[in-house]
C-alpha cells in the first residue's frame, strides 16, 4: 500500500529479450492482442502500429465461412478485425495505452472477400476529443485500394486504472 | 451434416428447424450460434465459450463475436421468414454496443423492418440475461437474392 509496486507498464519486458528499455507502442499491442483469447483463436496479428493507426492480419481459414456455396468469409469476422483494428489505432493513440470501449461500429461492404487470401484491416484515428476518439478503417486483401469493406467506428477512453485521483485531472 | 447448402436449408426449412440453417454456417458453428423459435420468432443463442472473450481482465466476450452474432441473428431471421434458400449478402451494418458482454450465453432476436424484392432492412437485439437490458444492438441491410 504504502509503496507503489512496479507498474505493470514497468514489468512489461516479454517483448524486450535484454529487459531494459520499456516495450514500443507496437510491442505493447501485440501483447494486448496476443492475450486475447479470441484473437488467438483466430490468429489475428499487429502486422504495424504508429501513434494512432494500426494495421492487423487475419489468416484464411474455412471455419469462417459464412457461405459455404461462395466460400466466402462472413460478415462477422469482418467485424471482429475491424472492430480490433480500430480498437488498437485508439489505444495507441494515447502515451501510455489507455483502456478503451466500442461505441459503434459502422461497416460497409464493398466486395465480398475472395476465398483463401487472407484479410487485411488498416485503421486510422481521424479525431480524438478528450473522451472520443473517431475512426476511419479500411478492410483488404491484396490490395488496399481494393477495399472489401469500409468502416467507420467511435471508441471511448475509460481511464487508465490508476489508484489516486482515478482519471480527474485539472487541467 | 452432408449436402450443399441449399438442399441444408431446404431440409432444415421442411423440418421446420431454424436451427438445422445455423449449422450450415461454418461460421455460426465456429461461434456455436444456435437457433430455437420462441413461438412463432426465431432467437439466436451465441453459447458461451472461452475461445470468444476478447477482454480476459473483465472479462467480457470480444465484439467482434457480438457483431457476429447480431448478423447470423439476422440473416438467419430472413432466411426463416422468406422463401429464398439463398444466403442474404450483407450491404451495411452498424453496431452499437451498450454494455460489456459477461461470459455467459448471448441471445439475440432480429427484427425486419423492411423486406422489399431487392433489400431487407433488419434491427437486432442482444442481451444476457433481461431483454430489457441489450449488450449491443444493429441496424443492418441485406441485398437479397431471388428465390
Amino acid at each position: 500500500m504504502a509503496n507503489d509496486p512496479v507498474t505493470p507498464a514497468r514489468r512489461g519486458s516479454k517483448g524486450d529479450p535484454e529487459g531494459k528499455k520499456p516495450p514500443t507502442t507496437e510491442e505493447m499491442l501485440r501483447l494486448i492482442s496476443g492475450s486475447t483469447p479470441h484473437s488467438r483463436e483466430l490468429g489475428l496479428e499487429v502486422v504495424h502500429s504508429a501513434r494512432g493507426m494500426a494495421i492487423m492480419r487475419l489468416p484464411w481459414h474455412e471455419r469462417l465461412v459464412g457461405n459455404p456455396d461462395e466460400m466466402v468469409m462472413h460478415g462477422g469476422v469482418v467485424t471482429t478485425l475491424l472492430d480490433s483494428v480500430c480498437g488498437m489505432a485508439t489505444m495507441s493513440a494515447r502515451q501510455p495505452p489507455e483502456r478503451i470501449v466500442t461505441l459503434d461500429l459502422r461497416i460497409d461492404y464493398q466486395r465480398p472477400a475472395t476465398p483463401h487470401l487472407d484479410l487485411f484491416a488498416r485503421a486510422e484515428v481521424t479525431k480524438m476529443t478528450r473522451t472520443i476518439a473517431f475512426l476511419s478503417a479500411i478492410a483488404y486483401q491484396d490490395d488496399p485500394k481494393d477495399t472489401v469493406a469500409l468502416a467507420t467506428g467511435t471508441f471511448m477512453f475509460v481511464g487508465k486504472r490508476r489508484k489516486n485521483g482515478g482519471g480527474k485531472k485539472p487541467a | 451434416m452432408s449436402g450443399t447448402l441449399t438442399e441444408r436449408l431446404a431440409a432444415a426449412r421442411a423440418a421446420g428447424d431454424p436451427n438445422a440453417m445455423a449449422e450450415a454456417i461454418p461460421y455460426a458453428r465456429f461461434l456455436d450460434i444456435t437457433a430455437a423459435l420462441d413461438g412463432d420468432d426465431l432467437v439466436s443463442c451465441m453459447n458461451f465459450n472461452q475461445r470468444i472473450i476478447g477482454n480476459p481482465i473483465l472479462p467480457a466476450i470480444h465484439g467482434g463475436t457480438i457483431g457476429g452474432l447480431l448478423e447470423t441473428a439476422a440473416i438467419l431471421k430472413l432466411l426463416w421468414m422468406q422463401e429464398t434458400l439463398r444466403i442474404p449478402k450483407t450491404i451495411t451494418i452498424t453496431v452499437d454496443y451498450l454494455r460489456s458482454a459477461g461470459p455467459k450465453d448471448t441471445y439475440a432476436r432480429a427484427n425486419v423492418t423492411k423486406l422489399g424484392a431487392r433489400v431487407a432492412n433488419v434491427r437486432v437485439f442482444a442481451w444476457q440475461d433481461d431483454p430489457a437490458r441489450p449488450v449491443a444492438g444493429a441496424n443492418a441491410n441485406f441485398m437479397l437474392s431471388p428465390a
